[in-house]
């Protein structure tokens, strides 16, 4: 087996499990609690070293710590994920059947939509169709309230998004069952659910928003980066920037 | 995003959660039949039967199947870890517990404690008590930590055992009135009386010939191997601004505690 945990280790991966997904600005203050808890050798650039010993030891588990980006804010991201489940397992000890049906059929909806979005409306228009057991209104609105807040998904005004916990988590499951209907981002290449798309139908590359702003930073003519078109969409501008997305490579650096 | 267009939908309906979908069907009334001591001949051929990856594999789960039951503190049951992930494997019981066991202990920083040894009934203990100062909560969202503490300090106070009443009007005073429905904890009395005694946080007991009926609290198992008498002392000590050394028999039994508890 790796390096032997210490308890610093152990504090910091369970914060980490009863919290499901800590930001990177907590993962570093996290960082520094636990060893300064239990009077370990603290670095402040060696987090990803102290996480990689946890994920050692995790691994005959088939779990890891995971990085992944916020598709909203391009914030950073820890979760745990679980590498020998393809399903939605995580969350069944959680939700009913029917609950876990619903939350499927959620999934669906944005993954198929445009911009990897749902209404309200479609969501709950699901609901009645559901096979396991039938929702009332009133009732799916309350589980989708428990999923938001269980982290699942994000919501803002009546729109329904995956949330970067799912994303991390899932991405596993998602790739396996929508193959190609998941795709991944030209900039940060992680999969990109909430993205915009080139307008030339030959290329149809994918970027998330945050890697768009990021991107076209400074430029005067938003061109495409692997067909050269104009990108006829509307440039986000990311209020938050406390971090870069993930392993951009050289080529969104230019 | 045209070209997401519904490809590999099929079965995307029908795959069963592997683990989990046992974990929903909790408690069923078989007793332990499910398990007997395998004489040392069936271990024996049990291990030559199967290969190191496939008990490692078995591991993991058994690892898994008791972390998720841990997340709403349900106590998990022998019969249920052999029926739902130990299966065919039965035989090696014993191996796959302890490795399991090592590995809570050394990667989670739990510990994994039978509570009824009749029964075979197992809790998981945190060895790594939440400490001040958390950039991030230990046990986050859950408000009814405290409320717990403050039962436990009352029983602890008074010696182990106490009636309803007494903690009833402890909470009463604190603006937590076990009549009303609270903001945070919803159905007071429903959560002490039920959640945390099945969470075995608290023992809820009838007191024998009364009329009408009473009913005392002790502290539960869980809070016997997880809570620490000297931290409820230092906090009742804090309230009233005195030293923990100041009730004598506490301090005696929490002292006596620290030593036997880890």
């Amino acid at each position: 087996m790796s390096r032997p945990m210490g308890d610093s280790h152990k504090r910091f991966l369970q914060t980490l499990m009863s919290n499901g997904i800590i930001s990177s600005i907590q993962a570093k203050a996290l960082h520094r609690h636990c060893c300064e808890t239990h009077g370990a050798h603290y670095s402040a650039d060696r987090l990803d070293e102290f996480i990689d010993v946890i994920n050692a030891n995790l691994q005959p588990m088939f779990m890891y710590i995971r990085k992944g980006m916020s598709e909203e804010d391009g914030v950073q991201y820890y979760a745990l994920v679980n590498t020998a489940e393809t399903d939605i397992t995580r969350m069944s000890s959680d939700y009913a059947d029917n609950e876990l049906e619903l939350f499927r059929k959620t999934m669906d909806l944005i993954v198929d939509s445009e911009n990897g979005a749902a209404s309200s409306t479609d969501v709950l228009n699901c609901a009645d169709s559901l096979q396991t057991k039938k929702m009332k209104k009133k009732e799916t609105e309350l589980v989708l309230n428990k999923f938001v807040q269980d982290k699942w998904l994000n919501e803002k005004q009546g729109v329904y998004t995956l949330s970067t916990r799912c994303i991390i988590e899932m991405e596993q499951y998602m790739r396996l069952i929508y193959q190609d209907l998941i795709k991944v981002c030209h900039v940060c290449h992680n999969v990109a659910i909430q993205s915009q798309i080139c307008e030339n139908p030959t290329c149809g590359i994918q970027m998330h928003l945050p890697c768009v702003a990021i991107y076209f930073k400074g430029r005067s003519d938003p061109l495409c980066p692997a067909c050269n078109q104009f990108w006829a969409h509307e440039i986000p501008v990311v209020t938050c920037t406390l971090s870069r997305p993930p392993e951009a490579n050289g080529e969104a650096e230019l | 995003m045209s070209q997401r267009k519904r490809v590999a939908h099929a079965g995307s309906q029908n795959r069963v959660p592997r683990v989990s979908r046992q974990v929903v069907l909790d408690e069923d009334d078989d007793g332990d039949a499910s398990y007997t001591q395998p004489t040392s001949s069936q271990v024996q051929k049990a291990r030559e039967n199967y290969t190191p990856v496939q008990v490692d594999r078995k591991v993991a789960e058994v690892v898994q199947f008791i972390l998720i039951k841990d997340q709403k503190k349900i106590p998990i049951r022998r019969t249920d870890i052999v029926k739902h992930v130990i299966k065919e494997y039965k035989a090696l019981y014993q191996d796959i517990m302890k490795r399991a066991d090592r590995i809570f202990e050394q990667v989670f920083g739990l510990k994994l404690v039978e509570i009824d040894a009749k029964n075979h009934i197992y809790i998981l203990i945190n060895k790594l008590q939440p400490v001040p100062g958390e950039p991030i909560s230990m046990c986050p969202g859950n408000p009814k930590t405290g409320l717990l503490f403050v039962i436990l300090s009352v029983i602890f106070m008074k010696g182990g055992t106490v009636k309803e009443n007494v903690v009833w009007n402890t909470l009463k005073k604190l603006r937590v009135d076990v009549g009303e429905k609270h903001e945070e904890f919803g159905d007071v009395k429903k959560v002490v009386t039920e959640e945390f005694v099945r969470q075995k946080y608290l023992e809820y007991l009838r007191i024998p010939h009364t009329e009408p009926l009473e009913h005392e609290f002790r502290w539960g198992q869980r809070a016997e191997k997880e809570v620490s008498k000297m931290k409820v002392l230092e906090f009742v000590g804090e309230l009233h601004s005195q030293e923990p050394q100041s009730w004598t028999q506490q301090y005696r039994e929490a002292t006596s505690g620290e030593s036997s508890q880890r």
